[in-house]
């Protein structure tokens, strides 16, 4: 209401300044205000330069007049809207009643209200207040048109039949009239007539149909035909265009064909085998950039900012007591590493075993050390006993038994080599026996059929066989067959590994399988290797709560972890899978009970993949530590009961332990906080902003935006206006009405004690009449 | 097949003969004085080699005695020997209670058998049966008393019921765990304190003082399942109403009982235990022991004992010193020096880590200790980190930043600039016994700069705080105290990734992998 009546005082004052009905009023300078303006700018007509002040007040009074007093003085005066439907506000009711109700007072007002005695009169029935005779008529006409295929297109007749409209029907009909001119026709026959019509048309375009049906039969076959030769597809929308096209040529489909023929197309360019390895030297580059990123994780910047040789000496610091020099060589080793083009390989063997003696150094030699010792136990591992002879035989032979272990290992990396052309044989039988489609089996007792009784070569390859036949590509469904057949896998090698004995032959000549599945389906494989975690995880804890101790984890845990470092890298700073992996090595290592020598040697393989896990990151790994430190403290127990043979390996030990500690103790740099960058003083200088004043918006809805803000913000600002001027001119009638009230009070007061007077008056000059 | 049906049909016939025997005998010796001879046989089944003849027998003669209690038919008084029955001149009446009340001697003394018995339910019975005694004995007196001198309370009975409970060759738990609903009961939890008191003396007096595992681990069963009120005014609830003065009845004052409760206490503890036994007091002793003594110094001597034993129980007794250190004055030389001490890479292995971070950080929450002291420990702490799992670490870390945030002098350790930059040799010394001499504040907190290359990330990010000034606020270390390793296996697991990063280079076999190690040391077969 406001803003109404604000544009219309304002409509009015410029009405009273612009029209000339007035002009004595305009001239006059004492109703004259000028608004003086701060700049004058060219070339922009001001319509407000001159206003009237006495005369839109005065205006403004009146329109206030006309409207808000009138209003006001209706106040407390309006109607009031009295529901009278029926049980409106009768909470007693439920809704139905009320219906009910209501619906049987309509029905006997309806019923009242026409001549009772007419019984022909119906009443209408309705449906959404659309007379439902109204309705039947209109679906009847629509029904006549089932016919689908022709999707509401009417023919010309029909429609001219049905509507009779139109000007061209206007003209069919005058032709009509002359034909009933020549012989006059029943309605009978049109309708015959017309329905002939539209079934001879329906059936022409029946036909019609059919025919561009089978040309484009025909031009499919012939581009099935063709289709090989093409290099790349045809769009799809251009074939249906073709199959849409009723009439086909046979020229055209002749220019279509030759335009469909293969054109040569440019080929890339044979790699030569220099730029294929460069290729994927470039990859394997961006890859393991990529992965010494993750490495740094979130210590990214930290990493980037104290590259300097003190991080670098941090780093080995915390367990070794030596060797700054060495780590940061082998630290720039990584670096090289990644530049150093040819030889990775080898230089990641070097970097493998660098890391291995740096990384826990002295340590870590003793685990050596240990290890083969152990393995050497670990082989005759089934009579422990005979072992300890061994030991005692070969006394201080050391040496031998080191190089013993040696040459089995030699042994054990020999056959694979040696066996390559059987293999290839076996191969080439396997071949010739299975054969080549396996379904993907669907549980894993399907894949342990599948899988049993073949030989580890034949079981990679069934396994292989059957990842190319359910290649996601292939069908749809294949993806969830091959995600599951990963988790089947891991447990097939679980199963494999508890076996008795273990078959890890198999196991390895699985991996490539695995490995390729864990490729294509990362987050499956993701889900399964952590379930078997996070279960194998949930069980140690209970034993550890239950129990107070739990079992070393079986050989199915160490190969599954081994996988897990083959299948993720275990260098990220955190990884969904590596992470848990860490730390249930870690449990592994600090809460199961070592009790026997099997105990010792998982011990030991599980500080040899801790090794491995963090042999990229150089992390460190305390848990690793204690294991081994507890493991020569059991050896140092031992020395009592067993005698003086595995007193003189244990001295051996401990000799080599003390030859590889330094003599000094490692030294430390006091720390000191990061050096932040130093706050600038309070400058006094003036801020220059070169851009001018305030900046406007410059895209068009910034423009708009900005407009508008501009806009609201005045006719707020008005409407306030206008709401006070209201309030005050409210405020001075309801006073000039309290005024006039108390004036017209005191002329009655006036007028009473006048009139009191009087007859006083009168009454006293009566009283001195009399005495008188 | 046809055997075995005998015999079961046997066997049910048996079960409902024994049954149907021992409810007419019953039945009979209560009708009718005459039949009192039937006794007999009941309390025979007592010693039958069916539990289940045992337990119904119990239950009978349960029946018979509290209704010849009722009845008044056992005889008050001392008790003339049973040869002299006949000797004396006495009515038939008094011939037939002091007959009776033989009768009732010997099922109680077959009862207290019966609780020794292999079979739980049996057990049970006996001991439910013995208990139902105590309250009809607590009725109806036997002793000839002057009421109104003393008391009325089966001590005798009870004690001799609590000596039989606490037996020395047997693990009694379940049924003193089931004899802990009688305990509920005010009179009965006060004798029997004064019982078990009694019986301890002895016991171990006759050993000698020597450990006596099965017996002390009964004892503890039974006193750690004794509950002192604590209102005084709750102590209404007895097994035997006394009719005279009973607000000046000693089991009924909560005084009483709570001396009684200190005294029965500190004899078990003056003698020596097992270590696993330490371990359980200790663990309950501040909870359910201090509060319910009269004067918790007391402990002292065992506490101060067990702080010295080492280990895992002078952890655990750090607890119960705290609280005589807080709440009750007690002023304990060299306290902080025996913590020091304490501080060993077991700590991160106890069971009890989590309640023992919280007790050192409520140690070191005062802002007034002196700075040398606080250093020695963040620098103990620091060493030991090197070889604690990642669970611990991760209460450890926060702990250490804590502690320098509240001793502000103790930042040298992370921030000295003033040194030069050259490396020198850690001047801490961890073997020196004393805070005092060990250095720590030369030193510097380089084991965390270590641990900043740790495997695990959180722990990593912990570490990496030390790098910056740390933040006034301090962490909150109370929610990571009973963080197990497989909750934070967890939080990775759980953890929505939206890529997974692989190995790029794919392995060919098991043991060949770019950085092999395993395959170094292992083979395959």
């Amino acid at each position: 209401m406001m803003r109404k009546q604000q544009t219309f005082s304002r409509g009015l004052s410029d009405k009273v300044r612009k029209s000339k009905a007035a002009p004595e009023i305009q001239k006059n300078p004492f109703e004259v205000k000028i608004n003086r303006k701060k700049f004058d700018v060219l070339g922009r007509k001001s319509k407000h330069d001159v206003g009237l002040p006495g005369v839109s007040r005065s205006r403004a009074i009146q329109k206030r007049k006309d409207t808000l007093l009138k209003e006001f003085r209706l106040k407390d005066k309006n109607n009031t809207f009295i529901d009278r439907r029926f049980g409106e506000y009768d909470s007693k009711l439920t809704p139905e009643e009320k219906i009910l109700q209501r619906f049987t007072l309509e029905r006997q007002r309806t019923q009242d209200r026409k001549d009772m005695y007419n019984l022909n009169e119906e009443e209408e029935l309705t449906h959404y207040g659309q007379s439902l005779a109204e309705m039947e008529k209109m679906t009847d006409v629509i029904d006549s048109d089932s016919d689908s295929e022709e999707k509401g297109l009417l023919s010309a007749e029909l429609t001219a039949t049905h509507f009779g409209g139109g000007g061209g029907l206007l003209r069919k009909k005058s032709a009509g009239d002359e034909e009933e001119e020549h012989k006059p026709r029943s309605r009978q026959e049109l309708i015959e007539e017309l329905i002939f019509k539209s079934k001879q048309e329906k059936r022409e375009r029946q036909t019609q149909k059919e025919e561009a049906q089978e040309l484009t039969e025909k031009l499919d076959q012939e581009w099935k035909s063709i289709q090989n030769l093409l290099a790349h597809k045809t769009p799809k929308a251009e074939r249906t265009d073709e199959t849409d096209k009723p009439k086909l040529d046979q020229y055209d489909m002749m220019v279509r064909e030759l335009g469909f023929e293969m054109k040569a197309q440019p080929s890339e360019k044979l790699k030569s085998a220099e730029e294929l390895a460069r290729e994927e030297r470039q990859r394997l580059q961006t890859l393991e950039a990529d992965r010494l990123k993750r490495m740094m994780g979130d210590a990214e910047e930290d990493a980037v900012q104290t590259n300097t040789h003190v991080s670098a000496d941090d780093m080995n610091d915390g367990f070794i007591l030596d060797g700054d020099d060495r780590k940061t060589l082998a630290y720039k080793d990584g670096k090289w590493n990644i530049e150093g083009e040819e030889e990775e390989k080898e230089d990641e063997d070097g970097d493998e075993e660098g890391g291995e003696e740096e990384d826990e150094d002295d340590e870590d030699d003793a685990e050596g050390e240990d290890d083969e010792e152990e393995e050497g136990e670990d082989d005759e591992e089934d009579d422990a006993d005979e072992d300890h002879c061994d030991l005692q035989s070969d006394e201080g032979s050391e040496d031998e038994d080191g190089q013993g272990a040696e040459e089995e290992q030699l042994c054990a990396e020999e056959p694979p080599a040696v066996s390559e052309e059987q293999k290839k044989a076996a191969q080439e039988a396997a071949r010739a026996e299975l054969p080549y489609t396996f379904p993907a089996p669907e549980s894993y007792s399907d894949l342990k059929q599948l899988l049993q009784g073949h030989g580890s070569e034949q079981q990679r390859l069934i396994l292989d066989r059957t990842l190319k036949c359910n290649h996601p590509s292939l069908s749809a469904g294949n993806k969830a067959k091959l995600q599951k057949l990963f988790g089947f896998l891991l447990e097939y090698v679980g199963d494999l590994a508890t076996q008795n004995p273990p078959d890890l032959r198999t196991v390895s000549a699985l991996i490539p399988q695995i490995c390729g599945l864990c490729q294509m389906f990362p987050e499956a494989a993701c889900k399964a290797v952590q379930t078997l975690l996070s279960d194998s995880g949930h069980s140690m804890e209970e034993t550890l709560e239950v129990k107070g101790r739990a079992p070393m984890p079986d050989l199915d845990m160490l190969v599954l972890l081994k996988i897990t470092a083959l299948l993720f890298p275990s260098s990220d700073f955190r990884h969904p899978v590596t992470t848990p992996a860490f730390l249930f090595l870690s449990q592994a290592l600090t809460r199961c009970a070592v009790v026997s020598l099997e105990d010792v040697c998982k011990g030991l393989v599980l500080c040899c993949l801790a090794l491995e896990y963090v042999s990229l990151s150089q992390r460190i790994f305390p848990e690793l530590l204690n294991f081994l430190l507890g493991l020569l403290h059991l050896t140092v127990s031992d020395k009592h009961n067993m005698g003086t043979a595995v007193c003189v390996c244990v001295c051996d030990l401990h000799r080599e332990i003390l030859d590889a500690i330094p003599e000094k103790p490692s030294q430390h740099a006091p720390l000191v906080f990061k050096k932040k960058k130093p706050i600038p003083l309070k400058l006094f200088t003036p801020k220059i902003v070169l851009d001018y004043g305030k900046k406007r918006g410059n895209t068009k809805e910034e423009k708009e935006r900005e407009r508008l803000k501009h806009k609201y913000k005045r006719e707020f600002k008005g409407a306030l206006r206008e709401i006070r001027k209201d309030t005050r001119f409210l405020a001075r009638e309801k006073l000039s009405d309290v005024m006039s009230r108390d004036a017209e009070r005191k002329r009655k007061v006036k007028e009473l004690y006048g009139s009191l007077a009087t007859q006083e008056g009168e009454w006293k000059a009566l009283k001195r009449k009399n005495r008188k | 097949m046809a055997p075995s049906t005998d015999s079961n049909v046997k066997d049910e016939n048996s079960q409902v003969s024994y049954k149907k025997d021992i409810n007419t005998k019953t039945g009979r010796i209560l009708q009718n004085k005459k039949h009192s001879n039937d006794i007999f046989d009941v309390i025979e089944y007592l010693q039958s080699e069916k539990d289940k003849e045992i337990i119904f027998a119990t239950n009978a003669c349960k029946r018979v005695f509290c209704q010849l209690f009722y009845r008044g038919d056992l005889y008050v008084g001392d008790l003339p020997q049973e040869e002299e029955l006949m000797s004396g001149d006495r009515s038939a009446e008094e011939k037939y209670r002091i007959f009776m009340r033989h009768r009732y001697n010997n099922c109680v003394e077959l009862l207290l058998e019966n609780m020794g018995h292999e079979a739980f339910q049996v057990k049970e019975a006996s001991l439910c049966a013995l208990m139902k005694f105590v309250e009809a004995e607590g009725k109806h007196p036997l002793q000839n008393l002057d009421l109104i001198e003393h008391y009325i309370f089966p001590r005798e009975l009870l004690r001799t019921l609590v000596e039989h409970l606490l037996s020395t060759e047997e693990d009694m738990s379940l049924l003193i765990s089931r004899f802990q609903e009688f305990l509920e009961m005010d009179d009965v939890r006060y004798y029997v304190m004064s019982s078990v008191r009694d019986n301890i003396y002895r016991v171990m007096g006759r050993n000698k003082k020597a450990v006596i595992p099965v017996y002390q681990n009964n004892v503890y069963t039974l006193l750690s399942n004794i509950n002192v009120p604590s209102q005084g005014s709750k102590m209404k609830h007895f097994l035997v109403k006394q009719a005279y003065r009973p607000e000046e009845w000693k089991a009924g004052k909560l005084k009483e009982h709570k001396r009684a409760f200190e005294q029965m206490w500190l004899l078990f503890l003056k003698f020596k235990l097992p270590s696993s036994m330490y371990k359980k007091i200790l663990v309950i002793l501040h909870e359910s022991i201090m509060p319910q003594m009269s004067d918790p110094t007391l402990l002292i001597d065992f506490l101060s004992a067990a702080y010295d034993i080492g280990g895992a129980i002078s952890l655990l007794a750090l607890n119960g010193l705290f609280i005589l250190i807080h709440k009750h004055n007690l002023d304990y030389p060299d306290f902080y020096k025996k913590l020091y001490s304490l501080l060993d890479p077991s700590i991160f292995h106890v069971k009890y880590r989590a309640r023992f971070f919280h007790l050192v950080n409520i140690f070191l929450s005062s802002t007034h200790l002196p700075a040398y002291l606080v250093a020695a420990f963040v620098k103990r702490f620091a060493r030991l980190s090197l070889t604690a799992p990642p669970t611990a670490l991760l209460i450890l870390l926060p702990f250490i930043c804590n502690l320098i945030r509240r001793h502000p002098s103790c930042r040298v350790l992370i921030h000295r600039p003033s040194a030069a930059e050259e490396p020198c040799d850690d001047p801490y010394v961890i073997e020196e016994e004393d805070p005092a001499q060990c250095h720590a504040l030369e030193s510097s907190l380089w084991e965390i700069k270590t641990l900043q290359k740790h495997y695990h990330p959180d722990v990593a990010k912990a570490a990496m705080k030390i790098n910056e000034p740390l933040t006034e606020q301090e962490e909150e270390i109370s929610e990571v105290l009973e963080l197990s390793t497989f909750e934070l296996m967890e939080r990775d697991l759980k953890a929505e990734r939206k890529t997974i990063p692989l190995e790029f280079d794919t392995a060919t076999e098991l043991l060949k992998s770019p950085r092999e190690v395993l395959g170094v040391h292992f083979s395959l077969e």
